[in-house]
């Protein structure tokens, strides 16, 4: 056998300053999510300390007192369990919506009423966060409350619609529904381009096969979007874990597991740090990184099960 | 017209006489063989650009018909409007009839679908669906037709066989689609054309993208398929086109919109057609 021979590339001077720059573009944002994490972790590592793993599971959020008598006590168990509640209500609504919508415009709407649904959707879906959060509270919980009253009604024999006090603003479910028009626009707009990327002669065949649109649709468009899709859902599900300020004007901030989604009371690990953030003392204060710390992990963790969500699906297509 | 009877008679359509087809301007091929299929005066523009102008063409039952000429020249259109593929594309459209047996598949009553199990199409590249098995490729007609049908065995293995595809894939029914040689998914893909029974087959350069061994097999598939079917295909490959077919139609198009320049009994398009241009494209002098 011969020996192998090394293969040598020589790249130009260009080449290696461009690489240069792609490089250090890469590793700025890794470097810059790590030295959050560490921040995050380093402040909070004390409380991490001192409440150990009851932090995640406890209920209680106290200062305590100036003199020292009661001591301070610091858990998110509610705020974690608000952040998931309130994450999936946004995402269970919106993503068939947002499926809907994209459908209809790749397959139905006109070539005029396509683009401007585009790029009123693009416009949706940069509207800040906080015009949300007033338009959920100024105009739509009204709306919502006479749903949610419909909905208990209906269903509230069914635990998660019950509602002893008969009082449905500032809700859960009102607060998801808001982050559901947030995030809506995100997924349609990335469910749109991905269908818009099916192959043209697969789509082509159906109809030749004496398909309808809603069979093509069926057979080909949904199964080649389907790990595209998944992956705009998580980014909207993303969006909707760390949303802050219109879940902070939306809720009734309120320290007690409620998985009665109609009831007013609730809330989530961004929304509680940014309402005690302004008075907070300096160990409350490591508190709330700490709980910022797990809203950080949270969102890591969600966005890798997404993304090989999506490499394996897209792995079975291929 | 002896001539043309032998032709016949090696793809065993004997018994059938038929005349001389005659041609005058664009209109051509009258036979006295049933139609499968005929065009008349049809146009077709993209947006304002006009790319096929008049063209009168008619496809003889149980035949295979060829669309030659240059690249360019509105073949591979006048194709996608025989089965109002044509549609689809955003500011397409068309003027004139296409008639299949005599009625007219762009009338409004007309429920393209269900048109189009009739007139089935195979495209350029196989194209099998990546998401499903042979198996349900063969059947997926029949699913997206939403046609009752209770022996789905049968017919896979019945189209798999038309298709020449059987002896080779009848043990691994179960696997992807994707997992067959270039040739052998477009055999899947013919096979998927026939399961919903059509009777009439267009073929577009169904063997550009293929080695020539998968493109001789598909040319015996042709061959067979033509006991039953009537088949349009467009190629590029004169050699084909000469092998495959019955009758050829010749477009081209110089500058202006695509024109029908020619159409008879490919024997005669490739010996002695009437028009000096379909020689010199035949002959390879040009295109």
């Amino acid at each position: 056998m011969p020996q192998k021979r090394e293969m040598h590339v020589v790249y130009s001077l260009g080449d290696r300053i461009f690489r240069r720059i792609v490089t250090a573009g890469a590793l700025t944002s890794l470097i810059v999510l790590a030295l959050i994490g560490l921040f995050l972790f380093a402040r909070g590592a004390e409380i991490f300390r001192d409440m150990g793993f009851k932090f995640i599971t406890g209920v209680k959020w106290t200062a305590g007192s100036e003199d020292g008598t009661a001591a301070a006590e610091f858990s998110i168990g509610p705020m974690l369990v608000g952040t998931i509640i309130v994450s999936f209500i946004a995402l269970i609504v919106a993503l068939p919506l947002s499926i809907a919508g994209a459908l209809f415009i790749e397959f139905y709407s006109s070539q005029r009423l396509k683009r401007l649904l585009i790029s009123l959707l693009d416009l949706a879906a940069a509207i800040p966060s906080i015009f949300f959060g007033l338009w959920g509270i100024q105009v739509f919980s009204s709306m919502a409350e006479r749903w949610s009253y419909l909905l208990n009604s209906y269903m509230g024999w069914f635990p998660l619609f019950s509602n002893e006090m008969q009082v449905f603003g500032r809700s859960p479910f009102v607060a998801g529904l808001v982050l559901a028009a947030m995030i809506a626009p995100i997924i349609t707009s990335i469910s749109r381009e991905v269908y818009s990327r099916t192959p043209r002669e697969l789509v082509d065949s159906c109809y030749a096969l004496g398909g309808t649109r809603w069979g093509a649709i069926r057979a080909v468009v949904l199964p080649f979007g389907r790990s595209g899709v998944l992956g705009g859902a998580m980014l909207g599900l993303g969006r909707a874990l760390g949303e802050t300020v219109a879940v902070y004007l939306i809720l009734n901030l309120v320290f007690a597991y409620n998985f009665n989604i109609l009831e007013a009371q609730g809330g989530n690990i961004a929304s509680l740090i940014a309402t005690r953030f302004g008075e907070a003392t300096a160990y409350e204060l490591k508190g709330l990184l700490a709980a910022g710390f797990v809203l950080f992990l949270l969102t890591l963790t969600v966005n890798m099960i997404a993304t090989s969500v999506v490499q394996r699906t897209s792995k079975d297509r291929s | 017209m002896s001539r043309i009877e032998t032709e016949l008679k090696t793809s065993k359509e004997n018994g059938t006489t038929m005349n001389e087809m005659t041609t005058s301007g664009a209109s051509t091929a009258v036979t006295e063989r049933p139609l499968g299929l005929e065009t008349r005066g049809v146009h077709a523009w993209f947006g304002s650009h006009h790319v096929l102008s008049d063209i009168n063409l008619q496809f003889p039952e149980r035949s295979v018909t060829g669309l030659i000429g240059p690249s360019g020249c509105g073949k591979s259109t006048f194709l996608r409007m025989l089965n109002r593929m044509h549609e689809f594309i955003p500011s397409a459209a068309m003027a004139g009839e296409v008639l299949m047996n005599g009625n007219d598949i762009y009338a409004p009553e007309i429920d393209a679908a269900a048109m189009r199990l009739k007139i089935g199409m195979v495209f350029q590249k196989p194209n099998p669906f990546p998401a499903m098995t042979i198996r349900e490729n063969v059947l997926s007609g029949i699913k997206l037709a939403n046609l009752k049908v209770s022996n789905h065995d049968d017919i896979v293995e019945k189209c798999l066989s038309r298709a020449g595809l059987w002896k080779e894939v009848k043990d691994r029914l179960d696997a992807s689609g994707g997992s067959l040689s270039g040739g052998q998914q477009q055999r899947l893909c013919i096979a998927r054309s026939l399961a919903v029974e059509p009777t009439i087959l267009l073929m577009d350069e169904p063997c550009s993208a293929l080695d020539p061994g998968s493109t001789l097999r598909i040319e015996e598939t042709i061959h067979e398929l033509a006991e039953k079917i009537t088949v349009v295909i467009v190629t590029h490959n004169m050699q084909q086109a000469s092998r495959v077919s019955n009758y050829c139609a010749f477009f081209l198009s110089d500058g202006g919109p695509g024109v029908l320049v020619e159409a008879d009994a490919t024997r005669k398009m490739f010996t002695n057609p009437t028009d000096t241009r379909t020689a010199d494209y035949v002959q390879g002098k040009f295109g």
